[in-house]
């Protein structure tokens, strides 16, 4: 964030680094042995079916959920720290979650709920600074939000709502975003809509983004990097194009599908033919 | 529809090289960040100028009028020679009585609003979720079983009020749903002791039944300067410790994954629930329960703000209903001293309703 060229910071570093992960609640595994780089400056969706242990591997990833097992490694300044070894408002300056449906406080208007995200970077007794404004304005524009300053957040439609959420994550102004599912609850045009943005966000700045997608023709079509879980291992991960196929399909989510070219982005394409459950012909 | 969707290309050039090019935008920001700020502290001197006119009033007016320029003279001790009774009535009974009512106000209405807003739950203030009930426990059975008096009695209440947050501390620890499951608890303890007390009470003599009904209904008649003393004591430690959490407190209100994302350490937003438990307790040892007050404050102070919850706002709030209330009961009805705990309890049930209904109004209930 402080280099001035809008060049993508080097691709061929790892922004992430999980070695053999275990992430519990309340002595259950939900995440097992799991090994996985997230390339930096790119764009890495995880996809799965429900359940599987997505969100889990987000909070742990995003230091929420102490490992039982096994690390997660943070990349900064040429060195990989043990995120648990950072101090929270430190971790908190390179890494950002987007949880998939935050609370909203009562009342408040769209510029205080961005404002939330300047956090990490106050000092306890340090007032609001301009450069807490600059960044909140650079957010809100970047998501197109400006035109809501003013306006209470539990007023705003789910579309508008959801800008305004990754305008807070913005405002954190970290390199590596993490977000849950950013896409729910949205219509397919707002869909593509956020997925835009967050694409264009990783282009300019070169923020690294992971997420987590339902939509498997969504993810091929904007990640660069899949990462797919079941049962909360690892089933594969690599560029959409060399992944995706109809075995691909079949393993992680036990559908039947055709999966072909994306006329328009060139991405694969699946199209189910049916389902496991219905070769049975009960439902 | 159209008014949310966005351009797809254009809306992020560049991010970073936006706020230099377009000051109309910070301006506005700047604006839009200010302007409910503006109107918080507006509120807030507005309530403390009311404060200080409510503490005024109960020194000053009520069945022994004292002049304002009689006050400066026996504050600072001077004999007045035509009322020679003034300085002992001004100074062993209004004063302590407005001060306690004002500390007790003060303390309700910001452990109130903490609770609330910490824990995303307008059901959970301490009155409800067993504090208050731990130290009226604790105190009936001292009062019954121990033949507590003096200072022991709110020793006693704050023992037990500390007990029940302990618990609910521990209830709440590394779980998810910590604020869910507090005030669910919470609301369990208060059931279980309510009955202890009234067990309690059956068991124990008349006159011992009748102080504990005292004590229970809260009231501002054991004001004397030692109690004072321990409260302001407590009020002026605490109240820094709250500004602090006040600013994790706006942290918690995003839920606990997005806090700690920000960097608000683990289990930082119960630090402020401690704060409000010591508040309570300790404001619940030196009056009794003051029904409502905890409960209704931190919705008013809202509302009064334009939606927006304030510490301060509430704890003001707080002391004016605390201290005007008391002022009510003793001279409303003519030869009758209402406990303030009842005047609020009177006041409270139609003004919660009111609050219920107008937030049903504006659709956020
Ligand atoms: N806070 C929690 N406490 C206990 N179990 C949880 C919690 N969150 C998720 N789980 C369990 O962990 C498993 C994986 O959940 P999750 O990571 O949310 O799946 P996904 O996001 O892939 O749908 C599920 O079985 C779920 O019930
Ligand atoms: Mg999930």
């Amino acid at each position: 964030m402080t280099s001035t060229t809008f060049a993508p910071t080097p691709v061929d570093g790892t922004a992430l680094r999980a070695r053999d992960l275990t992430l519990s609640y309340d002595g259950r595994r939900v995440v097992e042995h799991l090994d996985l780089d997230v390339p930096a400056g790119r764009i890495t969706v995880v996809v799965g079916p429900n359940g599987c242990g997505k969100s889990t591997l987000l909070r742990g990833l995003a230091r929420l959920l102490r490992p039982t097992e096994g690390s997660v490694h943070l990349a900064s300044d040429g060195a990989h720290d043990d995120v648990w070894s950072l101090r929270p408002k430190g971790f908190a300056r390179h890494v950002a979650l987007l949880p998939q449906s935050p609370p909203v406080p009562e009342g408040i208007t769209v510029v205080d709920l961005v404002g939330r995200g300047r956090h990490p970077h106050r000092k306890l007794v340090r007032r609001w600074s301009r450069a807490d404004d600059e960044a909140v304005t650079r957010a809100m524009r970047a998501t197109g939000t400006i035109e809501l300053a003013e306006r209470p957040v539990d007023e705003l439609s789910g579309g508008q709502r959801q800008r305004v959420w990754i305008a807070l994550t913005l405002a954190q102004e970290t390199d590596v975003v993490l977000l849950d599912e950013p896409t729910t609850y949205l219509d397919l045009a707002h869909q593509v809509d956020v997925l835009d943005l967050l694409r264009d966000l990783n282009r300019s700045r070169g923020t690294t983004v992971v997420m987590v997608l339902h939509d498997l023709n969504l993810a091929a079509r904007y990640a660069d990097h899949v990462v797919a879980l079941r049962d909360g291992r690892l089933v594969g991960s690599g560029a959409p194009a060399d992944l995706v196929d109809e075995e691909f399909v079949a393993q992680v989510f036990g559908l039947r599908s055709r999966v072909i070219t994306d006329p328009v982005t060139g991405s694969p394409l699946v199209v189910p033919t049916s389902t496991h459950h219905q070769s049975g012909a009960t439902s | 529809m159209t008014a949310d969707v966005l351009t797809p290309t254009g809306a992020c050039a560049d991010p970073r090289a936006v706020a230099a090019e377009e000051p109309a935008d910070l301006a506005r920001v700047v604006r839009a960040r200010r302007r409910p700020t503006r109107r918080v502290r507006l509120v807030i001197a507005t309530l403390a100028v009311a404060a200080v006119a409510a503490v005024l009033v109960r020194v000053l007016l009520g069945d022994y009028v004292v002049a304002l320029t009689d006050l400066l003279p026996i504050l600072r001790g001077e004999a007045l020679p035509d009322a020679p009774g003034a300085s002992f009535i001004v100074m062993e009974a209004k004063v302590p009585r407005a001060l306690l009512g004002l500390l007790a106000g003060l303390a309700f209405g910001a452990a109130g609003a903490m609770f609330q807003t910490t824990l995303r739950n307008p059901l959970a203030s301490p009155d409800i979720i067993g504090i208050s009930v731990g130290a009226s426990a604790a105190a009936v059975i001292a009062l019954t079983f121990l033949d507590a008096q003096g200072l022991w009695l709110p020793a006693a209440a704050l023992v037990g009020a500390v007990a029940v947050g302990l618990l609910m501390h521990a209830v709440g620890r590394g779980t998810t749903l910590a604020g869910q499951r507090m005030v669910l608890v919470g609301i369990g303890v208060a059931a279980l002791l309510s009955s202890v007390i009234q067990f309690v009470m059956t068991r124990t003599s008349i006159q011992d039944a009748q102080a504990a009904l005292v004590w229970l209904t809260g009231s501002l008649a054991r004001a004397t300067w030692p109690v004072i003393g321990m409260l302001s004591v407590a009020v002026l430690v605490l109240a820094p410790l709250l500004a602090v959490c006040a600013r994790w407190m706006r942290l918690a209100e995003l839920g606990d994954d997005l806090s700690a994302t920000l960097g608000a350490p683990a289990g930082r937003a119960r630090l402020g629930l401690v704060v409000a438990v010591a508040l309570a307790a300790v404001a619940t040892s030196a009056t009794g329960p003051i029904a409502f007050v905890a409960f209704l404050a931190g919705p008013i102070a809202r509302r009064l703000c334009g939606g927006r919850p304030s510490l301060w706002a509430a704890a003001l709030i707080g002391a004016v209903v605390v201290v005007l209330s008391d002022f009510a009961g003793d001279y409303l009805i003519p030869d009758v001293n209402l406990p303030v705990g009842v005047v609020t309890g009177a006041l409270g049930a139609p003004l919660m309703l009111a609050v219920v209904v107008t937030a049903g109004r504006a659709g956020k209930a």
